[in-house]
């Protein structure tokens, strides 16, 4: 159990047990105050926070998910993703066994995208002040010279291709909730993307979008690039892959596939020429096997997300209004 | 708030039964339909099944939307 | 997911179109009594399909939009008092009352969860004894006899700290105080399905017997919808209004008797207030005298304040079926999902929520 350490020798044995021992590279392991690393070039620079409950969920946890949404943010630039630093913050009394399963998912993820923790801090909070654990995360990656991949960049006639299923996230971390009263076999989508965007990148000059559809679903994220790139999006909702578990449970709970939340999932923005030619090489990828176009851009009634349905109608796919579905990531 | 869905019984304990749709499992009261069997469907509805489905109408609709495509076709 | 996915076969819709198409040729308009027709109606832009004859007016069957500012009021007033742990569907949480909210309520630091399910309340109260848990009990005749339940198993739990505010109300009377009123003249009546379901069809045919219009019960799916459509196109045609069933394997005419046995256990008819509507006769459901140690409003001292309802709010006449979201000068601009005047902006199952989310304004 992790007592309440204020930079004493407490803290200090945290860190080289816990973390420094398990993520071991020599970056890590000087244990400066900062980590000097030497690249060049154009980077891409980001950061987050994680605050999922529970921090364990059926196809992950907190820490794998601290990983994989930063390298999957730096991935959405095009950046190919370097380092990450890792700040905890320990609400006392989290067993010291917990830390350990997390921070070795944190090895595991980094070590399959290929990414190093050079750098960490960790705080311990008193209880009832964080819940569990808390992660924050910074991401560094190199963007090659003349790669310009935006939610700006969407053009009317590029098509959009969604890498798999949606919704399977959500579902699969609030079944585990305290209080929600249903079971299912689903795991978190919980992936790093680097790999498949670099097999995107190298099927076609012409991806212009990337973006990965996490709090508020695929819907919102539509509505997102709509509005960044001041065109309409059209999609087809026969063609959006969606898996029977996660319909159900969408049902049961009064939810809709496509305003929950994905942590392995993109969805890009591709000149019509290459679309095939894309599809192909992530179809290929382990997570990239579902993978579909979904529908167009449009140059009319910029800014709205407009879908076909099953019956033949047209509809509006509205951006998320009120609460997305509490600390899911 | 109208808002029930057909499930399936897998099993039923005393007046509680698991329920199944689509592979996501449930508790599920049968306090208002206690003439439910395993196997059954029901309308699932705030935690309880409100009505037992009969299969056999559910057949018969559906054949009546098969019947009516092919009576309309081409008119 | 069998019993659903069967009934998403899309292409059986066209020979459902076609038949309407062919018995519509007079202009008809149609209410759709319940929230969740509307919603259907709306996500499927079924609307598309139907011929221009045809206008699909929605109704009053959204329990959480009828319920007035005053009893709402009750519920923030309860949630607000010591000790107290009021449980509530989702949808009623972000509904505006006079002045403040559930959930505005909750930000202040008043107890209140969001539950699924009675028998979660139960549990509530069963786990935290030393606290008062106060179901808020929303919904028509689909959602009241599970209540009753509750209460039945609360009784042989021997809880003696969960009570029920009840808040339900029942369909039939006020769509005679609708058709009563004359303000909307209809054709035919998409009945509630699941309401049906507990009461069965045989409630709904004084509407066919004694203002001569069509009903016919229907399901949820946008093919149950068409089913229902084209059974009324063509009650109107032959021009012998009665009450069928489309929804054959949800619904009979008699209804789950077991369902409204329990219901009539627990609750006694009394009158209640709608919004849009006023009070109306032996619409509401009240705990029965036996019950009484359950019942909210009879064990607690609670001020509710009072009550007051936003200008320019449209909900009541956009419950009636007199006016469109889209008139009301509040709607979109005003009045959003975020920032809701009235609870049909709200609601899931609201009138104005379905227009502003699935909206076909501006699609070509």
């Amino acid at each position: 159990m992790l007592a309440h350490g204020s930079g004493g020798k407490l803290a200090h044995d945290i860190i080289r047990n816990s973390f420094v021992s398990s993520l071991s590279n020599p970056v890590l392991a000087q244990l400066d105050d900062s980590a000097v690393i030497e690249t060049g070039g154009r980077m891409a620079f980001t950061t987050d926070s994680y605050v999922v409950q529970p921090i364990f969920f059926p196809g992950g946890d907190i820490g794998k998910l601290a990983v994989c949404g930063t390298i999957n943010d730096l991935a959405m630039v095009g950046a190919t993703p370097l380092y990450l630093s890792l700040a905890f913050i320990i609400e006392e009394g989290l067993p010291l066994n917990d830390l350990k399963k997390v921070v070795s998912s944190i090895k595991e993820a980094a070590k399959e995208a290929g990414v190093t923790v050079i750098t960490g801090d960790t705080k311990v909070v008193n209880r009832g002040t964080a819940d569990k654990l808390f992660i924050n995360t910074a991401g560094i990656g190199t963007v090659p010279a003349g790669l310009n991949v935006s939610g700006h960049n969407a053009r009317p006639g590029d098509r959009l291709i969604l890498s798999g299923t949606v919704g399977d996230h959500g579902i699969a971390v609030l079944s585990q909730r305290e209080g929600v009263n249903f079971a299912t076999e689903l795991k978190s989508d919980c992936a790093p993307l680097n790999g498949l965007v670099a097999e995107m990148l190298r099927a076609s000059d012409n991806i212009h979008c990337l973006r990965d559809p996490t709090r508020g679903g695929l819907a919102t994220t539509l509505n997102e690039i709509a509005e960044q790139s001041s065109v309409s999006l059209r999609i087809d909702e026969d063609k959006i892959p969606v898996r029977e578990q996660v319909a159900s449970a969408c049902e049961m709970l009064g939810l809709d596939p496509l305003y929950v939340a994905n942590e392995g999932k993109l969805i890009s923005a591709v000149a019509p020429e290459d679309a095939e030619k894309v599809l192909k090489q992530m179809k290929k990828h382990r997570y990239g096997r579902d993978a579909a176009i979904i529908g167009e851009v449009k140059e009319e009634n910029p800014g709205r997300v407009v879908m076909k349905t099953g019956l033949g109608t047209t509809r509006i796919i509205d951006m998320l209004v009120g609460e997305p579905l509490p600390r899911i990531c | 708030m109208c808002l029930a869905i057909p499930v399936r019984i897998k099993s039923i304990d005393g007046t509680d039964a698991e329920v199944e749709i689509g592979g996501t499992t449930r508790k599920t009261s049968l306090m208002l339909t206690p003439e439910a069997r395993v196997g059954d469907y029901v309308l699932l509805h705030a935690g309880y099944a409100i009505n037992i489905l009969d299969q056999a109408e559910a057949e018969e609709t559906l054949s009546i939307f098969a019947e009516m495509s092919k009576l309309m076709e081409g008119k | 997911m069998k019993l659903v996915s069967e009934f998403r076969q899309y292409d059986l819709a066209d020979g459902l179109v076609r038949s309407i198409r062919q018995y519509a040729q007079k202009p008809a308009r149609f209410m759709e009594f319940c929230g969740g027709h509307t919603v259907s109606i709306m996500k499927s832009g079924l609307r598309q399909l139907l011929p221009p004859s045809l206008t699909l007016t929605s109704g009053p069957g959204c329990p959480v939009c009828v319920t007035d500012n005053a009893d709402l009021d009750k519920a923030i007033a309860l949630a607000s008092l010591l000790d107290v742990t009021v449980a509530s569907f989702g949808d009623m949480v972000r509904v505006p009352g006079s002045r403040s909210s559930l959930q505005e309520a909750k930000a202040a630091g008043a107890d209140v969860r969001v539950v699924y399910s009675p028998l979660d309340a139960l549990s509530l109260a069963n786990e935290n004894p030393d606290k008062s848990v106060i179901f808020l009990g929303i919904g028509f005749e689909t959602t009241a006899p599970t209540v009753a339940a509750s209460i039945l198993q609360a009784v042989e739990m021997e809880l003696k700290n969960y009570y029920v505010l009840s808040l339900h109300k029942l369909c039939p009377p006020v769509i005679k105080a609708l058709l009563e009123s004359g303000e909307v003249n209809l054709h035919g009546l998409i009945c509630p399905g699941h309401v049906s379901a507990v009461i069965g069809s045989s409630p709904w045919e004084f509407i066919a017997r004694d203002y001569g219009i069509p009903c016919v019960v229907s399901g949820f799916e946008p093919l149950d919808i068409l089913q229902c459509i084209d059974m009324l196109t063509r009650q109107v045609v032959d021009g012998k209004a009665r009450v069928e069933i489309a929804y054959r394997r949800g619904v009979t005419r008699e209804g789950n008797q077991t369902a409204i046995g329990i219901m009539e256990k627990v609750f006694t008819h009394a009158p209640a207030r709608w919004r849009g509507f006023g009070e109306v006769a032996a619409s509401g459901l009240k705990l029965r005298p036996e019950f009484a140690r359950f019942d909210a409003e009879a064990n607690f001292d609670f001020n509710p304040g009072p009550t007051a309802t936003p200008k320019g709010c449209l909900c009541g006449e956009v419950l009636r079926g007199v006016k469109s979201p889209g008139d009301c000068t509040l709607f979109r601009h005003v009045c959003t999902p975020e920032k809701p005047a009235g609870p049909c902006m709200v609601s899931a199952e609201g009138t104005c929520a379905a227009y502003y989310h699935y909206g076909e304004k501006d699609v070509r």
